[in-house]
């Protein structure tokens, strides 16, 4: 499997992001932003980082970047997107994702390792998980607390579309706990935590692997 | 054409925990004014623009919020005003 990792400027963990695919065992490229070419890539991952410094809102304007065209091209046609940190920012403003993620409710930029219960395996990038499971995963943002309308949430939550739910309580005052969800054709997904940054156990914890692992993520294709 | 300046005000939309306006009027409460009760911290953007009316910027400033500058999940926008610059 081919996995493209695309770059904006301000992007960060891209490098860890494409360690992770490879070590995966999959092929993996880094795709500049203003590339509309996505050079025959299964699967995308957007990573994290602060992408155009986080002018305006995180996201609002990497949203508009050349390769979101494409990006969103690969989303309809019901193939792989992940979207970590940053990536699922820019997923919820450039609508493949919905709701938003605003300002810590403490306002402090937090950087821990948190626990998130797995609320679906029903996605590409959680098929090698079971139901209930939680995983050890570190988070390191200032805006990750996910806010979406009444309406919306019951959806997410009737559909089965939150995806990562932090446990025991979030670390930044999202609704309802949400670290995590998917579009409605459960191929997008979107998540706060850095699931490449928890890969080998020397780093204090390896439960983002199975995320990356090509069995599941064949599967999916 | 005529140059104008149109001043966007966008605003966390009421009922939305608005983190920063609540540290704001923590701090407003330490330098003894105590009778500042709700604070909420939005953001203004001034847009120079040219244009043949003041409604066609209004029109284009609302283009430019739904696309851009508010995002409509959280946030209201106000157009303030819009006047003729030299």
């Amino acid at each position: 499997m081919k996995v493209g990792i695309v770059r904006f400027p301000g992007s960060n963990r891209d490098r860890e992001a494409l360690h992770a695919v490879q070590d995966a065992g999959h092929d993996a490229s880094l795709i500049w932003h203003r590339s509309t070419d996505l050079e025959g890539a299964d699967l995308l991952i957007l990573p994290g980082g602060f992408s155009y410094g986080d002018y305006l809102r995180p996201g609002a304007i990497a949203r508009f970047s050349p390769v979101m065209q494409a990006v969103t091209k690969h989303a309809a046609a019901g193939r792989p997107v992940l979207g970590i940190c940053n990536g699922f920012q820019i997923l919820c403003e450039a609508n493949l994702l919905p709701g938003q993620l605003v300002r810590n409710a403490s306002l402090a930029f937090v950087s821990k390792m948190v626990s998130v219960r797995v609320e679906s395996d029903a996605t590409p990038f959680t098929a090698g998980y079971r139901v209930g499971q939680e995983l050890r995963l570190p988070v390191a943002h200032g805006d990750g607390r996910y806010v979406a309308d009444d309406p919306t949430l019951d959806r997410l939550e009737r559909d089965g579309r939150v995806v990562f739910r932090y446990v025991p309580q979030s670390p930044n005052g999202a609704m309802h706990d949400i670290a995590g969800i998917t579009n409605e054709g459960h191929n997008v997904v979107g998540l706060m935590p850095h699931p490449e940054c928890a890969v080998d156990a020397l780093t204090g914890s390896a439960d983002g692997a199975a995320m990356f692992a090509p069995a599941a993520l064949a599967a999916a294709l | 054409m005529t140059r104008f300046k149109g001043r966007v005000r966008v605003m966390p939309r009421a009922g939305l925990l608005d983190p920063q306006g609540t540290a704001v009027a923590h701090a407003l409460g330490a330098l003894g004014f105590a009778q500042v009760g709700d604070v909420r911290v939005g953001r203004t953007l001034e847009v120079l623009i040219e244009a043949n009316s003041e409604p066609e910027v209004r029109d284009r400033l609302r283009d430019m919020c739904d696309r851009l500058l508010a995002n409509p999940v959280t946030e209201d926008y106000t157009i303030d005003t819009v006047e003729a610059v030299t």
